[in-house]
């Protein structure tokens, strides 16, 4: 906890000096934690690299990725198209291209969506301590231990293909993980004197969740948030895979696997070589986010 | 002995209000999902009186409630009804598809756990260097490398290049599978049968989907080993043991291996229905006739009562699966009371 004067001092801190002094706490992470800070770069590097791609897919690839004469049909990798074409003569690198910004796109926005909803469910859930709690912690609980993936294929099912109605199937899975860990942090910080303290002094209910429960929960679900979207990856791609959840038109990684995966037999390598060696590039880099700031954020770890 | 019945008994109870709470989950959403076994089944271009009387004798133009509490009714009495599509009872599909989807679900783990665990202790020896970066390497990628591509992968390399191994399906053309009615586990059965050959057969079918599913869960294992193996490396006896002479490698697996497998045994139980949810990708990617492949096929024909029966089956499953390692916890730690 920081006491009272050194925050004070700090509001008064220009934009830029807040940024510099971030830098400077960085660094020093840098030079204490070695192995954990490259683990961290890469990882925030690869994201980097693939958000760029989703923003500027122009600067990557020139075809478009449902132009059907881009080339031969089933091309090998060649000059003309670096990574082969598709049964269909689309460019695969094309595809690999704008797919990034469906993967991306899904697993962030699903991810955002279940911690919307577990956090706060988790806060109130753990805060409150009543019969509520006991109910949605038994729901959440019988949630979490079945296979999310057989869940998120219920949903994409019910939902029919769209890009949203698989995010929606993606976030349902994970809205039990927000709340469980919220929750447990939540009944932990309740125990903390400084939480009785601002109770004694009159603060309402809403106040001690958003002032001094909320905050203290906040650096465990950055860390769970990275984690989450690699875990989302892999479920979106899952999904699409198995023919779930995308309308067709869309490029999407795990739709070109499925389609790649009919041409195997002949020896088509390019078609699931590359957009899944994507799906595994991407979720690394935020699982490498994830662990390097985990790491760096929990100090009793480091012993490992 | 009374008080691990009390406590089996307890727990099983347990499960049903986990049970009741997925299905009720499922019931809804699939009932709220456009499309129905009816339409499925007969294609659309069937005149709407028959779609009406069919659906009558399904029972689906009752209202939702009335279905549910007729579904739980059934369900209750150990009876998961009839498909809409087949004529032929739930429990029968099922029980056709079950072995193949445990076969691989236990090889997957017994290479996962194989993989896992003498990898994380390795790591632990070495800790923080190259022996150790490299292991924590391989176990962060290979949990980031998505089921099915890795299934791809090695269907593409052992099966389509090198012609190694078959990548589809249990067994090959010359086994016949009038054979294997007895448990309905391949692997099993063969070796029952004394069939040699047959038993080779199945385990090379066996070989890429199993070793699928393990390797990309191997990587939760060796971290889950390498930071209980660091913990129990400094504990107390593991130093007496030292000072006493006894060699390093019985000091390793003998003392710090047997005390870092308790929190291991109770992430395999967690681990379960990511092994499950991992099989149902791997089942699509080999063509392996298994429980996953019949949820999909029954998902796109509507079929209700199969849908529902497979979840109720999963279900159970995990909730076994965790009530065994409780007990294996039990076993293995006498600190443990149940």
């Amino acid at each position: 906890m920081q006491d009272k004067p050194e925050a004070r001092r700090k509001s008064f801190l220009s934009p830029a000096s807040g940024v510099a002094s971030l830098i400077g706490k960085f660094s020093r992470a840098a030079r204490k934690y070695r192995i954990e800070w490259w683990i961290l770069s890469v990882g925030a590097v690869i994201i980097a690299v693939v958000a760029f791609m989703t923003l500027f897919p122009g600067l990557f690839t020139r075809f478009d990725p449902n132009d059907q004469n881009a080339g031969p049909q089933l091309g090998a990798p060649s000059i003309g198209h670096f990574l082969g074409t598709d049964n269909l003569g689309r460019d695969v690198g094309a595809r690999v291209v704008y797919g990034s910004r469906t993967i991306l796109g899904v697993a962030f926005a699903a991810s955002l969506l279940s911690a919307l909803i577990g956090i706060p469910l988790g806060l109130i859930s753990g805060f409150a301590g009543n019969w509520a709690d006991k109910a949605l912690s038994l729901v959440m609980d019988s949630v979490y231990s079945f296979p999310g993936l057989i869940l998120a294929i219920a949903f994409a099912a019910m939902l029919g293909p769209g890009v949203i109605n698989i995010t929606v199937a993606v976030a349902v899975v994970y809205v039990p993980t927000y709340f469980r860990l919220v929750r447990g942090q939540t009944l932990q910080i309740k125990q903390e004197l400084y939480v009785e303290a601002a109770g004694a002094i009159g603060a309402r209910r809403s106040t001690i969740l958003a002032k001094y429960v909320f905050p203290n929960v906040i650096a465990t679900v950055v860390v769970v948030f990275s984690l989450n979207i690699a875990d989302a990856i892999m479920t979106e791609a899952a999904l699409s895979y198995i023919g779930l959840g995308l309308p067709a038109g869309v490029p999407d990684w795990g739709m070109d696997l499925s389609m790649g995966k009919k041409f195997l037999p002949s020896g088509v390598w390019w078609m699931i070589t590359y957009p899944g060696l994507m799906i595994m590039i991407l979720a690394l880099g935020f699982t490498m986010l994830g662990e390097g700031l985990s790491e760096i954020l929990n100090p009793r770890l480091q012993e490992y | 002995m009374r008080r691990v019945l009390n406590y089996l008994i307890g727990r099983l109870l347990l499960t049903v209000p986990m049970i009741f709470i997925l299905l009720s989950l499922v019931f809804v959403v699939l009932r709220v999902m456009p499309g129905d076994p009816v339409s499925a089944m007969l294609g659309g271009h069937a005149p709407d009186s028959v779609i009406e009387k069919k659906k009558l004798e399904l029972g689906l133009n009752k209202p939702l409630g009335a279905q549910y509490v007729d579904y739980l009714g059934q369900l209750a009495r150990g009876d998961l009804g009839k498909s809409m599509i087949f004529e032929e009872p739930v429990w029968t599909s099922i029980s056709a598809k079950l072995p193949a989807t445990l076969e691989l679900t236990f090889f997957g783990l017994a290479v996962c756990l194989g993989l896992g665990v003498p990898l994380g202790v390795r790591a632990a020896r070495n800790r923080r260097n190259g022996h150790d970066f490299g292991i924590r390497l391989y176990a962060n990628v290979v949990y980031c490398i998505p089921v099915f591509w890795l299934g791809l992968m090695l269907q593409m390399i052992f099966g389509v290049f090198l012609g190694v191994f078959p990548i589809a399906g249990r067994t090959g053309s010359r086994v016949i599978s009038s054979e294997f009615d007895t448990t309905g586990l391949y692997v099993i059965d063969t070796i029952i049968h004394g069939d040699i050959g047959a038993l080779g057969d199945v385990l090379f079918h066996l070989a890429l989907p199993a070793l699928t599913l393990g390797i990309t869960l191997s990587g939760v294992f060796v971290r889950l080993t390498r930071a209980n193996m660091l913990d129990t490396l400094k504990a107390d006896y593991v130093l007496a043991s030292r000072a006493r002479g006894i060699s390093e490698n019985k000091v390793v697996y003998g003392h710090a291996l047997k005390n870092a497998l308790i929190p291991i045994v109770t992430m395999l139980g967690l681990q379960f229905s990511a092994l499950l949810a991992g099989a149902i990708l791997t089942e699509t990617t080999f063509s392996w006739p298994g429980m996953g492949r019949l949820l999909l096929e029954r998902i796109y024909l509507r079929d209700y009562p199969v849908i529902q029966g497979v979840i109720v089956v999963y279900a159970l499953l995990v909730t076994l699966v965790s009530l065994a390692v409780d007990l294996v916890y039990a076993a293995i730690d006498p600190r443990v009371e149940l």
